[in-house]
């Protein structure tokens, strides 16, 4: 029996159709189409919902406060329907909208707001958001941005600098500035600061810099000996847990950013990288070999208490703990390719969510329901092989390319921005 | 200084020599031959400036230890030179782990070296895991190559 089309959806059933929805032009300003068009695109990428085309739309004026002709919206098998307004305001814009609900005829949510006009895009993924949230019962995840590495050049001497977009690819800026290579960007919990690794002039060995995103001021994070790399901010911010190695070994340690006192995690003969906080702080995910392949354990987060989470078959690396505590990501090496899985955090459950010739580095959407990762392809002819970011659900069943300038590696969704 | 400098420029013209004629073996070695002893051509062609790792291995294999134990020689001879020892990983591994694992081969080439008597103040170390392939390729044969160490001359 074919479900009659709702305004919600349970996407962690196995099978689902996407909520068709329709978007009218907001009214009253130009730049009220612009931002349906954000909202249409937000929600058609996220896979879960099928916006209607506007050529099809039947009602041609729909005011953006009282009610529309619910049964032409459902003529054209529409489940929702988004309006909205913008109103000049003393320099500011006032934008309403609201989401009607067709299937039974009364409004689903609505939201009103006053910002300044340059704010138009952040707005639309807020109303976005909001959409997300009542149709689908989770927290959105578009009002985000996304720090990556931009790579272009030979592939013998590619430059990889760090750049920050928004979720969607809008508002690109740049970082670092090219001249060394800068890897692994993680924002700390307010967005403000990113840490990276980045490698000296003159080929001097990486080190982890910490470094203010709207400033562009950036310092060393602690001056050791040796490499410094794989940084990460704890939930809270107070901290970044790194490796650090000496004489060829690499271990783990944690910095409290402020004081900047140091704090050695591991002492093993093995490589222990990657590291990863829990949500609540208490406990970390990291890859290592001590056990000869690498393979993923958990620990306090002081350090101590260490347990292997991964049993299956190949090596396991890059755990990322998801922001809802429920899953870890990870990249997964076997002889048959790369793949991107979640596991639970002790270790069951495990589910494949994406492979190839090279999947790597996930990371998380803040509501723990979307994972945004990049694609290698193969090198061939002496050029180095497109590098790409992709997002997918946590059920594996919706991929899509996510669009950037220039290839593009080692994505770190960032949490909801502060409003 | 000076002569180093002069020896650099004659590699450098040899190389180029070596090059534009063609490849043929037989004057491939001919140019090898005449590299101006102490050289960092000489150093390249004559010595051999990288060694190779199996899979997620760091330790030195016979060839490997074949090639050190000709750069230590020729380290104590010519010892104006300082080396930088670059520890690479073939792509099939993830970016951190593999700065961790070319971090490990660097240091197993640089231990070797000291133990064959080079002094370790002259001896650095820096990975670029999988950020700098030589060759670019994606096939069993480039990822060989790329799985060394290159002892860098300063």
């Amino acid at each position: 029996m074919p479900a009659r089309a709702q305004l919600t959806i349970d996407m962690t059933r196995p099978s689902f159709e996407p909520v068709p929805i329709a978007i009218v032009d907001f009214k009253g300003d130009s730049v009220g189409a612009q931002m349906a068009g954000v909202i249409r695109n937000d929600l058609q990428n996220s896979g879960l919902f099928r916006v209607i085309p506007q050529g099809s739309y039947i009602q041609q004026n729909v005011d953006a406060t009282s009610p529309p002709q619910f049964p032409s919206w459902r003529q054209i098998g529409a489940a929702g329907l988004v309006v909205g307004q913008v109103v000049q305001s003393g320099g500011n814009i006032k934008v309403d909208f609201r989401l009607w609900d067709v299937v039974v005829g009364q409004q689903a949510t609505g939201l009103s707001f006053t910002s300044q006009p340059s704010n138009w895009r952040r707005l639309a993924h807020i109303i976005a958001d909001a959409i997300y949230k009542r149709v689908t019962g989770e927290e959105g995840y578009f009002d985000t941005r996304v720090a990556y590495v931009s790579e272009s050049g030979p592939g013998n001497n590619r430059t990889k600098r760090i750049a920050i977009m928004d979720q969607d690819g809008a508002n690109n800026r740049y970082i670092t500035d090219g001249r060394t290579i800068a890897l692994t960007p993680r924002f700390s919990p307010t967005l403000q600061e990113i840490v990276y690794m980045a490698y000296g002039e003159n080929n001097t060995p990486p080190r982890v810099y910490l470094q203010n995103v709207d400033s562009g001021r950036r310092e060393l994070l602690g001056n050791f000996p040796g490499m410094s790399f794989a940084p990460r901010f704890s939930p809270d911010g107070t901290k970044v847990v790194m490796s650090i190695s000496a004489d060829g070994n690499s271990d783990l340690y944690e910095m409290d950013v402020r004081g900047r006192q140091l704090r050695r995690l591991t002492n093993t003969p093995a490589i222990d990288t990657s590291p990863c906080y829990s949500n609540d702080g208490t406990q970390i995910v990291f890859n290592s070999d001590r056990g000869g392949a690498q393979q993923l354990y958990v620990m306090s987060s002081g350090g101590g208490g260490e347990r292997r989470i991964s049993f299956g078959e190949g090596r396991y690396a890059t755990p990322v703990w998801s922001p809802r505590g429920d899953f870890i990501a990870f990249t997964k090496i076997s002889s048959g390719g790369f793949g991107i899985g979640v596991m639970r955090p002790d270790g069951s459950g495990e589910r494949t969510l994406a492979s190839g010739f090279l999947v790597e580095g996930p990371t998380w959407a803040p509501n723990g329901r979307v994972i945004m990762f990049f694609r290698g392809q193969p090198s061939g002819g002496g050029r180095a092989g497109a590098v790409t970011l992709h997002q997918v659900d946590i059920t594996g069943r919706f991929e899509r390319q996510v669009p950037t300038p220039t290839d593009a590696s080692d994505p770190a969704w960032s949490p909801l921005i502060p409003q | 200084m000076r002569m180093i400098k002069a020896w650099m420029a004659m590699a450098a013209m040899v190389v180029v020599a070596a090059c534009s004629s063609n490849t043929n073996d037989q004057q491939a070695s001919a140019a090898t031959t005449s590299v101006a002893p102490g050289s960092v051509g000489d150093f390249r062609q004559n010595v051999g400036d990288r060694v190779f790792f199996d899979t997620d291995m760091s330790t030195i294999n016979d060839e490997g230890r074949q090639t050190l134990n000709r750069q230590a020689e020729w380290l104590k001879k010519y010892s104006n030179y300082q080396v930088t020892i670059e520890g690479h990983c073939d792509e099939r591994g993830t970016r951190e782990y593999n700065l961790a694992l070319g971090e490990r081969r660097a240091n197993s080439a640089r231990q070797y070296l000291i133990a064959q008597g080079v002094p370790a103040a002259r001896l650095k170390t820096i990975s670029y895991g999988k950020e700098r392939p030589d060759p670019v390729g994606s096939d069993e044969a480039a990822w060989a190559r790329n799985r060394r160490a290159v002892s860098a001359l300063q």
